[in-house]
């Protein structure tokens, strides 16, 4: 800034200043900005002169008879980009000019694909910018699952939490614009709050070696980001419009970008989204649709020696749940289990009722950076998120409209970071985390609250370095501490906390009796250390290897420590645990990657043991008035979990190309020896696209998709029915059987204004409108999957 | 001009970076706790008793009742019973209460309030012989707060009292036609001398 000032302001003197003698010798070097050393062929012309200069070995240049006064120079060289230098002759002058040579952060328009990957040696996929479009109208989680090793955890549809090589929930974070989501990612039917069409370039990490985002990221870590912004003087923008048959619908979605040279950018985009009820092959999924409006705004200038950045974003949507999965007791649910149908089918409608759930998510950021010559980048970052959720059950009399659960999570986060990248082939980055968070349920809604008042903030530091050993050999390392404190304050019924036997261990947590309950005041401290280390070796042009450890730690959310309660949507009691510590993962990580212009292959085995594993289970049902209720606790173990991730490709001709994609994991809890709940099960699939480039880029692409049954699930439980009057087998575990879709997709690009500013697709799912359930959905006691999915896309850029 | 434009933007970005500390002073601070406790919720709609009520002339009116007083906790409910006289036809009536409040709230009044969205269902066995409904909705359905129970000869037998709410009505009064969500379900196992 202060050059800046002084270039204008020298400017203007400039003008008026008389050249007296012309004498003068400047003599001068330049040198890279980074690591001071010396750049040779530099061009160096004097504006509004002849004169020009060629810099040699040593960086060095020279101008004789000069005049006094004012000089403006402009240096080129190959590598870097061109700056201008203004300097005063008062006699002969000897003037050091330092270039920059790291382009990244201008942000020239990249080639994706070529873009920097966050680790050196974990793995980790990019979701090409095509996908990326097919899946506009549809959530993160299921555009993820185009990612080898990536599926989902789905309340119906429109509810679905990525699921990383086999984890999910606060194992996997989200950044969204460098900004880690705090959306109440610990329950299961909570989707990311985030609107895939705001930052569209997103990437998968597997596993925890990205420490600069948390050392928690036990299952990966899913990074969103804006798309580059070319500093040129430009006005450009995009809109794209999907609509579907299944649930008779669709969404919008627009963006507009000024940019300017100088760097300056604003980038304004929003979405909308409307579906009514989905539909399985035989009936309608009575209230499952859908309405969702999101907004983002980014303002901000980026140049080399600094920059900022403003960025806002505002998520709000309405789900409605699948109203037959609203039950009772565990009766109901036995009758839902057996029953091929659901009990409640009524026609189809773009009304949400009761069940539903309304949340809203804000999200604002500032950001800003400076480069210090000879050392790296400091960037600076503030971040705010408040997070609203209400959710509606079926309530009677008076409080018919009141939500049953209303959260609001308020989060602050601090997190200045240094990157000191002046030498070449050393990278090494440093940073610390301050996080305040605030947790507030609402007592509005006239029930016991699931998760409890609380405060917890967060501190952590981290180093990670990338060092450079030859040309083809790169290692990294990291090592990351966190300390966490969580401060609670919650109602617990006595005949609750005397069955949990906390007033054995937790007694002094008592602070009041409220009628039948004691009021608590938990108070945890958790030290968490993480660390990585690995490396890549490019065993040639085409073939390289990765391999890394990670060792990560997760401190218990808050469901997992206070969850205490029925929860209606679900039936089922849930029951968290004070005594739960980290838990503490080792993955090991391995790939071989080959990509030719003909063949690609990725190869990625992993392995992960983790100690004080905590899950969430079945083990029993307790009597109520209303019935028996299946109760589900968490508990630790040890657990290990292991799998391999394949992906193939083969352009059989410069027009047909097929991939395959196989994902298999399996987790054992090690202490009983059962197989872990809620594992993926194994997946296959396979795609074969033809391109005809002369004909409006014509591209079709047929996939089949096949998901085994998975067969290895912990057993069901016994429950006593007060309807049947005796013990009866709830098979609450039993996994579907394997299932087979097949989507057909068609997508051309045509020219109205400029060339191929309109891009035209169909898309069909669930081909064949086969009837299935899917494992991890936890619909899948009630209802059918999706059927049939004809759509259409047009996406118009300008 | 253009170096002015410049000038300006450079002011801007100052501007910012000085909102962007201002943003994380007034963060900070706004995060600090007020120490009142957070109120205690007694659930409002939760059934904690059901009374069902027999009279008949000539003999002892019978109670029988199902109390849970933790709700969704770990206790099951209490349930207590009396003895039935054979042969007998006694008329019923049921009382629904939340009595996690005090005075207890009486939900019997809710349920009649929305009688149209609710039923009770009977599923008699052994000595208890048949129940029949003696009351209706605005639509002319059965809904059971009144009941007529008739009871056998001399033994056991068993009760079976369920609450739904959104049933399909009218239905051919099993639950399984019915449908809807169930608020209570309680068995009795009675003795008829």
């Amino acid at each position: 800034m202060k050059y800046s000032l002084l270039l204008a302001f020298v400017c203007f003197l400039g003008n008026t200043s008389l050249a007296q003698e012309c004498n003068s010798i400047l003599l001068g070097q330049v040198v890279d900005f980074h690591d001071n050393t010396p750049l040779d062929g530099a061009t160096i012309l004097i504006t509004g002169k002849q004169n020009t200069s060629f810099t040699d070995f040593d960086g060095k240049f020279k101008f004789e008879n000069l005049c006094n006064g004012v000089l403006e120079l402009e240096i080129f060289h190959p590598d870097c980009k061109s700056k201008f230098f203004t300097i005063d002759m008062q006699g002969d002058l000897f003037q050091k000019i330092s270039l920059e040579h790291h382009l990244e952060e201008l942000d020239e328009v990249k080639v994706l694909g070529d873009v920097k990957k966050n680790t050196t040696s974990s793995q980790e996929e990019r979701l090409s910018q095509e996908d990326i479009e097919k899946f506009s109208g549809s959530s993160l989680g299921d555009a993820l699952k185009n990612i080898t090793g990536v599926s989902s955890l789905n309340t119906g549809a429109n509810i679905v939490k990525p699921v990383i090589q086999g984890l999910n929930g606060s194992r996997v974070l989200i950044l969204n614009n460098n900004v880690r989501m705090q959306d109440m990612e610990w329950g299961e039917e909570h989707a990311p709050n985030i609107d895939i069409n705001a930052n569209q370039n997103i990437s998968v990490i597997k596993g925890a070696a990205a420490l600069e985002y948390g050392g928690d990221a036990i299952g990966g870590v899913i990074v969103l980001n804006p798309l580059p912004i070319a500093r040129t003087d430009s006005l450009f923008g995009k809109t794209q419009v999907n609509l579907f048959s299944n649930g008779r619908g669709g969404n919008i979605t627009s963006e507009i970008v000024k940019s300017y040279e100088s760097g300056l950018y604003i980038k304004a985009q929003g979405s909308l989204k409307r579906l009514g009820d989905l539909e399985a092959p035989e009936y309608i999924l009575s209230n499952t649709g859908i309405r969702e409006n999101n907004l983002s705004l980014n303002i901000g200038k980026r140049d080399f020696i600094q920059g900022w950045e403003a960025y806002y974003s505002f998520f709000d949507s309405d789900i409605g749940i699948l109203r037959a999965s609203h039950i009772g007791n565990v009766d109901d649910l036995i009758t839902a289990i057996n029953s091929p149908q659901p009990r409640i089918i009524e026609d189809f409608t773009y009304d949400i009722t009761n069940p539903n759930q309304e949340v809203t998510h804000h999200l604002g950021k500032l950001n800003y950076y400076r480069r210090f010559k000879g050392l790296g980048k400091l960037s600076l970052q503030y971040d705010f998120q408040l997070n609203r959720r209400f959710e509606y059950d079926n309530r009677i009399g008076e409080d018919a409209g009141k939500p049953s659960l209303d959260l609001q999570l308020t989060t602050h986060t601090f997190s200045p970071t240094l990157q000191i990248d002046a030498k070449e082939n050393l990278h090494l980055k440093v940073g610390l985390l301050a996080r305040f968070q605030t947790n507030f349920p609402n007592p509005a809604t006239g029930v016991r609250r699931l998760i409890p008042d609380y405060d917890k903030s967060d501190f952590g530091v981290f180093v990670l370095g990338d060092y450079e050993l030859s040309d083809n050999f790169k290692i990294d390392a990291g090592l990351r501490y966190d300390f966490s404190n969580i401060n609670a304050e919650k109602y617990y019924r006595i005949t609750r906390w005397n069955e949990r036997n906390y007033d054995e261990d937790f007694g002094n947590l008592i602070t009041d009796i409220v009628g039948t309950q004691y009021l608590t005041n938990p108070v945890f401290d958790f030290h968490n250390v993480s660390a990585m280390a690995g490396f890549q070796y490019e065993l040639n042009e085409n073939q390289l290897l990765r391999f890394n450890y990670a060792l990560s730690q997760r401190a218990p959310n808050p469901a997992e420590l206070f969850s205490d309660g029925l929860h209606h949507s679900a039936a089922r009691i849930e029951l968290g645990d004070l005594r739960i510590k980290s838990e503490s993962s080792s993955k090991l990580s391995a790939s071989y990657e080959l990509a030719s212009k003909t063949w690609g292959l990725v190869v990625a085995p992993y392995f992960n043991a983790i100690d004080g594993f905590i899950l969430l289970e079945p083990v029993d049902a307790e009597l109520t008035i209303r019935g028996a209720f299946p109760l589900w606790v968490y508990r630790q173990t040890d657990a290990l979990l292991f799998g391999i991730d394949v992906s193939l490709y083969h352009n059989w001709t410069s027009q047909l190309k097929t991939d395959h994609q196989f994902s298999w994991v399996r987790g054992t809890d090690q202490t009983t020896n059962i197989p872990m709940i809620n594992i993926p099960a194994a997946n296959l699939n396979n795609r074969i696209s033809y391109v005809h480039p002369t004909f409006h880029e014509l591209t079709v692409s047929l996939e089949s998709q096949y998901v085994f049954e998975q067969n290895r699930f912990p057993p069901n439980i016994t429950v006593f029915s007060p309807e049947q009057q005796q013990d009866v087998l709830l098979e609450i575990n039993t996994p579907p059987a394997a299932y087979h879709l097949l989507s057909l997709d068609i997508g051309a690009k045509f020219s109205l204004f400029k060339p191929e500013d309109l891009s035209v697709g169909l898309r069909g799912t669930n081909l064949l409108n086969t009837n299935y359930r899917d494992y991890l959905n936890r619909l899948r006691y009630f209802v059918d999957d999706l059927g049939r999915n004809l759509s259409i896309r047009l996406i118009y850029k300008y | 001009m253009k170096k002015n434009l410049l000038k300006t933007k450079k002011i801007v970005s100052k501007l910012l970076s000085t909102a962007l500390l201002i943003g994380l002073v007034t963060g900070f601070t706004s995060c600090s706790d007020d120490d009142e406790p957070p109120v205690a919720i007694d659930e409002e709609e939760v059934i904690t008793t059901i009374t069902i009520s027999l009279s008949a002339t000539g003999v002892e009116t019978v109670e029988l009742q199902s109390r849970d007083l933790d709700g969704d906790g770990p206790t099951a409910p209490v349930i207590t019973v009396a003895n039935l006289a054979a042969n007998t036809t006694y008329s019923g009536s049921i009382v629904l209460l939340n009595e996690t409040e005090d005075p207890a709230e009486d939900i019997t009044l809710e349920v009649k309030e929305e009688d149209n969205e609710h039923q009770f269902f009977f599923t008699t066995g052994g000595a208890i012989t048949t129940v029949s409904y003696d009351d209706a909705d605005g639509d002319g359905n059965p809904v059971g707060i009144d009941f007529i129970l008739t009871t056998g000869d001399a033994g056991s037998g068993t009760l079976q009292v369920t609450l739904r709410h959104e049933p399909k009505k009218p239905n051919d009064g099993t639950l399984a036609d019915a449908g809807g969500e169930t608020d209570i379900v309680q068995n009795f196992s009675l003795t008829v001398e």
